[in-house]
């Protein structure tokens, strides 16, 4: 009784924390500007399913993305088990669909014993990947600090969940062999779930029933306490990726990725020259302003990758500049546009609901204009990336705010351009040189 | 090798009452520099040799804005656009080729929304689509059995998912054609793209031209094949780095197809 007491609170009460603060990302994801992105439905629901559910691009590097299949199918399917969990821990039943579902209890519990040792090799070689070899896209300078210890906490986490899942069905097995289970007896002697019952009697079978009631119950509360923690641990974590890989998938840019949006405030300048009769596209009245210098001139899909990045490295470790050696990195970009986000979102909880001016920005105070004009913009990181992130958009709208809003290009960027607009040509060639090379020889 | 090269110009056709079935987009690069407008020549041999009829606008075209719009001046990049278009449309336009992909993605994908529509196609496609209707027949020439690596440019590659036109070209080739470690969607940049070709590059360890150039180096060739003139700039830049400009050659596609058959 006092322990279903003591559950319902702890549900509730961990429900309504994660609840609040999914509220708050949200609210920060809406801070972004609005763009309509509703067409193509089926399309969507497709990339989806591919990307976010059966994680395509993952497979272009198919070892560690067999070891995080492993560990995401577990956390799935583990989810199942959770129904029976809650049910149990607010009516005070011990394994209440047992009796019911049978055989088919069985084995989904013995699929999820499966799923979790595998997910347990893949945690075990992700921390020895991520700390002992220390593969280089998961040791760049951006994730010192929070990030490495954020990645290294989820896995340890992890790893805690499944030993307290094995202490429970472990105990529990040999306890329901000599009868003392609270699980309900159906004469047969064992639970038969695949893993535990070979391990339970091999670890705890010589252990005392009154201590393996106790590892039993650690090892239940444990595990709920685990899934609890891991909630709402999320919105702080670059975990929010295993909810938000879904809608940002769906969302994603179905278009060429050569094809970079052209904005319509400089078309209602620039159109009337050509068209006399051009009728603006946006409101007049408006204010204009060019490209993004905060997270706020960003728009919210942009605002949804940044909260969406898993802080994976793989745009990283295939960008061109990156590689080379600059101070560039897409991951930096996307991770800057959170950190930022983050803080705006804490100044509008702080001042009562309005944002209050800080004197800082997206562009200068986290991401430096260096970095910004390093860009290829080859796609090597829109294509790598597994939730169909964009760093290259945020990296454009930056370029745009320090050109169109700052006129701070490099001095020979400056000099293509005014090329360009004497000569029509990013270099000094007299336009009307332009059709010499057919009578050269 | 025909020493004349039939290049009209859409004005001129146009004073004679006729109409190209194509306009060829030659492009900054292809029109300005020394390297690069062999290439256009290369494509016009192509275009002369299958009789098909195209023009070029000449003095009439102009950037189509790409190192503009990538450098952050959408200003400059729609002032290129609009004039582009009123001249393409003037002409009434249908279909184009280029020889450069960035013009290639900015006229294909940038330029319909602001009232530009036409079916455009990058040289390779066109080279491609010849050859499988029949009118271009091809030989290796002098390039049979030799090793040749393709580099994938980001604005034909990935930007627009052609991979297979360029490869497909090569290989009519009879030639013995590899793949780097990084090749197709996985493809490393050369370094020029994002109007990088303009600039200094920010500090860092290496150029990126020197990091594709080895790599590509790697696979000991006898030509490194391009589609873009400024993926050549770079590549070329890239061999010379390593002293391997004796052994490996840096050829656009177009280039190899028509050195080959001696057009
Ligand atoms: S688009 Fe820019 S940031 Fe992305 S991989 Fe290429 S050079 Fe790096
Ligand atoms: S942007 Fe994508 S590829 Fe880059 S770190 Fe984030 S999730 Fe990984």
């Amino acid at each position: 009784m006092i322990s279903a007491i003591i559950f319902s609170a702890l549900f509730i009460a961990g429900s309504a924390f994660f609840i609040v603060n999914a509220r708050k990302i949200r609210r920060n994801i809406l801070l972004g500007k609005s763009i309509s992105i509703r067409d193509n439905r089926s399309e969507r629901f497709k990339t989806m399913l591919l990307v976010a559910f059966g994680q395509k691009k993952m497979f272009s590097r198919p070892i560690p993305a067999l070891l995080h299949l492993f560990i995401y199918a577990a956390f799935v399917i583990t989810q199942i088990e959770l129904l029976e969990i809650v049910f149990d821990g607010v009516s005070g039943h011990h394994r209440a669909f047992r009796e019911s579902l049978g055989g088919f209890y069985t084995f989904m519990v013995s699929f999820i014993e499966i799923l979790s040792v595998l997910a347990f090799v893949a945690t075990i070689a992700f921390l020895t990947r991520r700390n002992i070899l220390k593969l280089a896209r998961l040791n760049k300078p951006e994730l010192n600090g929070f990030p490495r210890f954020d990645a290294n906490l989820i896995l340890a986490m992890e790893f805690l969940l499944v030993c307290f899942i094995f202490m429970m069905n472990g105990a529990d097995e040999v306890l329901y062999s000599r009868g003392e289970s609270h699980a309900m007896n159906l004469g047969d002697g064992s639970l038969g779930f695949s893993v535990s019952k070979h391990l339970g009697p091999m670890i705890y079978g010589c252990m005392p029933t009154p201590g393996l009631h106790i590892i039993e119950r650690i090892g239940w509360w444990g595990h709920i306490a685990m899934v609890f923690a891991f909630l709402n641990y999320l919105p702080f974590s670059k975990h929010l990726h295993i909810l938000l890989a879904f809608p940002n998938t769906y969302f994603s840019n179905l278009k060429a990725k050569g094809s970079f949006k052209n904005l319509f405030e400089v078309t209602d300048v620039v159109k009337p020259n050509f068209d006399p009769e051009y009728q603006p596209k946006l409101d007049p009245n408006a204010p204009v302003k060019f490209g993004a210098k905060d997270v706020t001139d960003l728009t919210w899909k942009q605002l949804l990758d940044a909260y969406s990045c898993t802080e994976c490295g793989r745009c990283t470790s295939s960008c061109p500049q990156n590689i080379t050696g600059k101070k560039l990195s897409p991951r930096k970009i996307m991770m800057d546009t959170r950190d930022r986000l983050e803080e705006v979102g804490k100044n509008i909880d702080k001042n009562k609901g309005t944002f209050v001016d800080d004197g800082k920005s997206l562009l200068g105070d986290y991401i430096t204009a260096e970095e910004i004009w390093a860009c290829n913009t080859c796609n090597a990181c829109v294509q790598e990336c597994p939730v169909n992130i964009d760093p290259l958009a945020i990296i454009m709208d930056l370029r745009q705010q320090l050109v169109l809003e700052q006129s701070s290009a490099p001095a020979e960027l400056n000099g293509m351009f005014s090329n360009l607009e004497n000569n029509g040509a990013p270099w000094q060639f007299s336009p009307a040189d332009r059709g010499n090379w057919i009578h050269e020889n | 090798m025909s020493d004349t090269l039939k290049v009209p110009t859409m004005a001129e056709m146009m004073a004679n009452g006729e109409t190209p079935e194509i306009l060829f987009w030659v492009g900054c690069s292809g029109s300005f520099d020394d390297r690069a407008k062999k290439i256009t020549k290369a494509i016009v041999r192509i275009l002369n040799h299958v009789g098909i009829k195209f023009a070029v606008l000449g003095a009439e075209e102009s950037c189509t804005g790409d190192p503009a719009k990538r450098a952050g001046n959408e200003f400059l990049f729609q002032m290129q656009a609009f004039q582009n278009i009123s001249i393409l449309n003037g002409y009434q336009v249908k279909k184009i080729v280029t020889g450069c992909p960035h013009c290639f993605n900015t006229l294909k994908n940038e330029y319909p929304e602001l009232g530009g529509q036409y079916e455009v196609v990058h040289h390779t496609q066109l080279v491609q689509e010849l050859i499988n209707q029949g009118k271009l027949k091809v030989q290796g020439g002098e390039f049979k059995g030799k090793k040749i690596v393709y580099h994938d440019p980001c604005y034909l590659g990935r930007a627009n998912d052609v991979y297979e036109a360029p490869r497909e070209v090569i290989q009519k080739l009879d030639v013995a054609l590899t793949e780097m470690k990084r090749s197709r969607a996985n493809g490393l940049c050369c370094g020029a793209g994002g109007a990088q070709m303009f600039k200094e590059a920010e500090k860092g360890a290496k150029e990126v031209n020197v990091e594709r150039a080895g790599e590509a180096l790697e696979e000991n060739p006898d030509v490194i094949a391009v589609g873009c003139p400024f993926c050549n700039t770079m590549m070329t830049d890239g061999v010379k780095h390593f002293n391997k400009e004796d052994k490996t050659k840096v050829l656009d596609v177009a280039e190899l197809i028509a050195t080959a058959n001696d057009l």
